[in-house]
């Protein structure tokens, strides 16, 4: 089970409060992780990489185990506390705007 | 009794302003999508209670949203804008080749009898449909494709198609502008494309009476004469007597012909509302007083109208989506301003009051006039 905290607007679209967990099939990468997210929760699409490059949006960055995860390939896979359950992958909405 | 509802999009969210024919007292109910920037919303005339509306983020991008009870829920449906084929290149503002990239909604057209079609103009320009109520969208290749699409370049708000007008008397013609690209016709339910902006003159671009490159802010047309449109432009207000083939000036008296918002009335097809705005780079009223002003010759000769709207110290703008009439009796003008309020007049514009004061900067606003 892998355990994702979303920025506040996406919770809000597919509301949700708190914390969502997931089933992901191993490995546990960004994509099988935002591919599982996006099953559950179809109004997501999009909203964390582009639909037809699947590129991460600018404004998001994934977070977890203190460490900026959001170079990494999305393919790479999580660290063992993110595929563990024990620790959150973190989708966090960039400090920006106005 | 029939009532209103006036939809008013916002930077951060929608509002939903509802009275009775009166106009005098309104409910005000949101914000809808708090946060969000909402380019648009409106209702479709076959299905007052389904609404539309345009939600974005530079976090999240676009997404698009759906009512069936006049606004009081809503459901997010399809945000997949994928241009059709390759899609090449327009050019940037400093005249390279640029490839074509989605970036947002500016204006959902619900279609005149089917509710659940829908024509939505994206930036960077495009004319995307709907048939399924919002949940996929196909483009109109042949806009872009028509032969002038390459020459294309964004206005400083970028390159975005921001007015779709559907002709109620011909199903196969609609209308579209661009910014800064001009306007555009279809006699054929949008298969083929023709640039229509014989007679404007641009003094911003280096042949002013170019095919294409006009920086067209906003067309309004009365639906009982369909082949007449008036134009808002960057600078000049137009009119055309022959669905576009050829345009003239009607600015006449105004204090100046910049501007965005332009409506028509809803029951005299030679009444025309506009804001006049100071200048291109300064973006608020002259003298600093807000005033509408109206023809009721089809343009060339304007009377300003002000009482009711602040004649001091007043700095806010007009955006091209932020003016709108009902269909009671007694005409209601609205519109809304970047300082965040929501202007009515319910007798034609000679009296105005406003319906709130202190929204969000106004990207839009749509009126329903509710049997």
């Amino acid at each position: 089970m892998i355990r994702l905290i979303l920025p506040a607007h996406l919770r809000t679209l597919a509301g949700v409060a708190g914390e969502v967990e997931i089933e992901v099939h191993p490995p546990a990468t960004q994509r099988s992780v935002l591919d599982a997210l996006e099953a559950r929760y179809p109004m997501l699409r999009g909203t964390i990489r582009d639909h037809l490059t699947g590129q991460r949006r600018p404004f998001v960055r994934f977070f977890a185990c203190a460490e900026d995860l959001s170079h990494q390939s999305p393919d790479a896979p999580l660290p063992e506390p993110v595929a563990s359950g024990a620790e959150p992958l973190i989708l966090v909405g960039a400090i920006a705007g106005g | 009794m029939s009532s209103v509802r006036v939809l008013v999009g916002t930077r951060k969210g929608a509002f939903i302003l509802t009275s009775d024919a009166k106009r005098e007292q309104w409910e005000v109910a949101g914000p809808h999508f708090a946060g969000w920037e909402i380019y648009h919303l409106k209702g479709s005339p076959a299905d007052p209670n389904r609404l539309y509306a345009s939600q974005w983020t530079g976090w999240h991008g676009q997404m698009i949203q759906r009512s069936g009870d006049g606004g009081k829920t809503w459901a997010p449906v399809g945000n997949k804008f994928a241009y059709d084929g390759v899609p090449g290149t327009h050019q940037w503002y400093d005249g390279t080749p640029r490839p074509w990239e989605f970036k947002r909604v500016w204006h959902l057209e619900p279609s005149l009898t089917d509710p659940d079609t829908v024509y939505a103009g994206v930036e960077d320009a495009a004319l995307f449909r709907s048939t399924d109520a919002g949940q996929t969208w196909q483009e109109f290749p042949g806009l872009r494709g028509h032969g002038t699409g390459s020459r294309w370049q964004p206005g400083a708000g970028g390159m975005c198609l921001h007015t779709i007008l559907l002709d109620p008397t011909d199903p196969q013609r609609i209308f579209i502008a661009i910014s800064a690209a001009g306007a555009f016709r279809t006699d054929d339910g949008g298969a083929t494309w023709r640039p229509i902006n014989r007679g404007l003159r641009s003094e911003y671009i280096p042949d002013p009476a170019a095919e294409v490159g006009h920086c067209v802010h906003h067309i309004s047309m009365h639906p009982s004469r369909p082949r007449v449109l008036f134009m808002q432009k960057h600078w000049d207000v137009m009119r055309s007597d022959d669905a576009g083939d050829s345009w003239h000036e009607v600015s006449g008296n105004l204090p100046t012909d910049f501007g965005f918002a332009l409506d028509v009335h809803a029951h005299e097809p030679d009444t025309i509302y506009v804001v006049p705005i100071k200048s291109d780079s300064e973006h608020y009223p002259p003298e600093g007083k807000l005033r509408v002003y109206r023809s009721r010759t089809g343009g060339n000769e304007w009377q300003a109208l002000t009482q009711g709207l602040p004649q001091r110290d007043c700095y806010v703008n007009v955006l091209r989506d932020a003016m709108a009439v009902d269909s009671l009796d007694s005409c209601g003008v609205y519109f809304g301003t970047t300082g965040g309020q929501v202007y009515a007049s319910p007798d034609g514009g000679d009296h105005w009051a406003p319906i709130v004061r202190n929204l969000p900067s106004v990207l839009s606003v749509e009126v329903q006039t509710l049997p």
